[in-house]
């Protein structure tokens, strides 16, 4: 009898071992809501698959009375515009204040401190400031992811910047590199998959931030509708989406891991 | 012509003396072997060369000039490690120091600008035997074929001095061995100044021209941190005179040959 760390699955084993919890949930699922669907046919908390089915596909392709629109297509769209924007703010405010406070010992000595405290601030609690000050659209949206998020990448690609030898920093200077060179030539290059990464691990808490500003007020977007609809119990509306925004999730991080490994196969030979 | 002189230079951390009266001129193309036991200051010594940190008392002067307060282009390092760049080709490597003097905006050149740095490089990628590797990146090198790219980095910028701080302390015996042909013939070629910090007394006698031994002379149980180390034996391993009366009849050899048809 060997130690149970000590044996490990085939190749094909684990692809079944990986499949194995999703087909135990959706089964889960489908007893759960026959057992119910017999006793009452019209029970809203765990409708079947075909009802999954037919609100999708009312709301993705047919156009909605009030909004003109096809909802499903629609949400999504505001949703990831807004998802999007904030990332991308994030991530370069993150990577400007990242860079220059980690590697200009002024500017670290002013700011470390200063955002360390101010990425403890919980966003949700100054939502309700940041709708006062930029008003109910979507700037105060945007506004609130990057409040989220960005605090965490600087602090991140700080650390990454912090993290490489000074030798490196040395090396450089001996190479007659300016501040300029070596942060366009040595930090940013070396900064870059860490930043991918840490955009990677933000998506989470950004579509968090999507969803919480949407629930409050929105025109549209996939968190706005699963709100919407929840006076009415919808949860044939409620489900499936909540399945397409993890489904979305999963591809971002998929896509932002793929292009790590394009665009910095260095950085993979470094892992392996 | 390179000359370097420390000026009874101190180097002290608050309390703590770590180097106390070292007094030393190197002159021209020599190489100094700069040996001595654990935490007793030897890397101290090569980073106030380098610049890397300031002495505490005293002056450096290289060329009668007082050393300049931050790392430049005149003075090139190898390190024990890190010394390359990751995310660089090796060829990537050694164009960087050029490519950064050319180009001070993007650190890049283009054209046929960067195919005469490119040829550059790797005529000394060729010497340091690394041009089949040119497109590799540094993770897919091994120990010494990396100290090897980052002599070729160091060496492309035409540096007066060359410090290496324990350059093979990671290599293995017989890599070892060929990195030490390798640098003592590039030091002939280039006829620069090379300042080494070693730990292998065998390695330090066998490439150094001079040898000096850092240690601390007195040592004071109650407060030990009060006594500095300092230059205690300092050899000439390699005559200046026996050297370049070998090079001079080198040279007659070949002009003698060359006139024999």
């Amino acid at each position: 009898m060997r130690r149970i760390i000590n044996y490990a699955p085939s190749p094909g084993a684990k692809v079944i071992l990986a499949i194995l919890p999703f087909v135990l949930l959706v089964g889960v699922y489908f007893l759960g809501s026959s057992a119910r669907l017999a006793i009452d046919p019209a029970d809203k908390l765990m409708p079947g698959f075909a009802s999954f089915y037919a609100s999708m596909m009312r709301l993705g392709t047919t156009i909605d009375i009030a909004t003109k629109q096809y909802l499903l297509w629609w949400d999504t769209w505001l949703s990831l515009q807004r998802l999007f924007l904030g990332l991308g703010i994030s991530a370069l405010i993150g990577l400007v204040l990242g860079i220059l406070v980690g590697f200009v010992p002024y500017l670290r000595a002013t700011f470390e401190p200063f955002f360390a405290a101010f990425s403890l601030i919980p966003p949700l609690a100054v939502l309700p400031i940041l709708f006062i000050l930029f008003g109910l659209g979507e700037l105060s949206k945007i506004v609130l992811i990057v409040f989220g998020i960005a605090p965490f990448i600087t602090r991140d690609v700080m650390l990454r910047v912090a993290s490489l030898p000074t030798e490196q920093i040395v090396k450089a200077q001996t190479l007659g590199a300016s501040t300029w060179q070596m942060i366009t030539g040595v930090i940013l290059p070396q900064v870059m998959p860490r930043l991918l990464d840490s955009v990677r691990l933000s998506l989470g808490a950004a579509w968090l931030f999507v969803i919480a500003a949407e629930a409050i007020t929105a025109e549209g977007g996939l968190g706005y509708r699963i709100f919407l609809v929840r006076r009415y119990l919808a949860m044939d509306v409620i489900l499936p989406y909540v399945a397409w925004i993890t489904l979305l999730a999963f591809l971002m991080d998929y896509a932002l891991r793929k292009i790590a490994a394009v665009a910095y196969p260095w950085d993979r030979i470094k892992a392996a | 012509m390179t000359q370097i002189i420390f000026d009874d230079v101190w180097k002290e951390y608050g309390e703590h003396i770590v180097l106390e009266r070292i007094n030393l001129t190197l002159d021209d193309h020599e190489f100094l072997a700069v040996i001595g036991p654990s935490g007793a200051g030897k890397t101290t010594f090569l980073r106030m060369l380098l610049s890397q940190e300031a002495p505490t008392r005293g002056r450096i002067l290289i060329d009668g000039e007082p050393i300049a307060p931050e790392p430049t282009a005149d003075r090139g390092v190898v390190f024990q490690r890190y010394s390359v760049f990751p995310h660089r080709t090796v060829l990537g490597n050694v164009m960087m120091g050029p490519q950064w003097a050319a180009s001070p905006l993007l650190g890049r050149l283009f054209g046929a600008r960067r195919r005469a740095v490119e040829e550059r490089a790797m005529a000394l990628l060729t010497r340091v035997g690394l041009a089949e590797h040119a497109e590799k990146y540094p993770a897919q090198l091994s120990g010494g074929m990396q100290q090897r790219l980052a002599l070729a980095q160091a060496l492309i910028m035409k540096p007066k001095v060359l410090l290496l701080d324990e350059p093979f302390g990671a290599l293995d015996p017989g890599t070892r061995k060929q990195m030490h042909e390798l640098v003592s013939e590039l030091w002939e070629e280039n006829a620069m100044t090379i300042v080494m910090v070693t730990h292998d007394l065998p390695e330090a006698f066998l490439l150094g021209t001079r040898v000096i031994a850092v240690e601390r002379p007195r040592k004071d149980p109650q407060a030990p941190e009060r006594f500095g180390a300092t230059i205690v034996s300092d050899y000439e391993t390699k005559c200046r005179i026996v050297r370049d009366s070998r090079r001079f009849e080198a040279d007659r050899a070949k002009a003698r040959l060359t006139l024999v048809p």
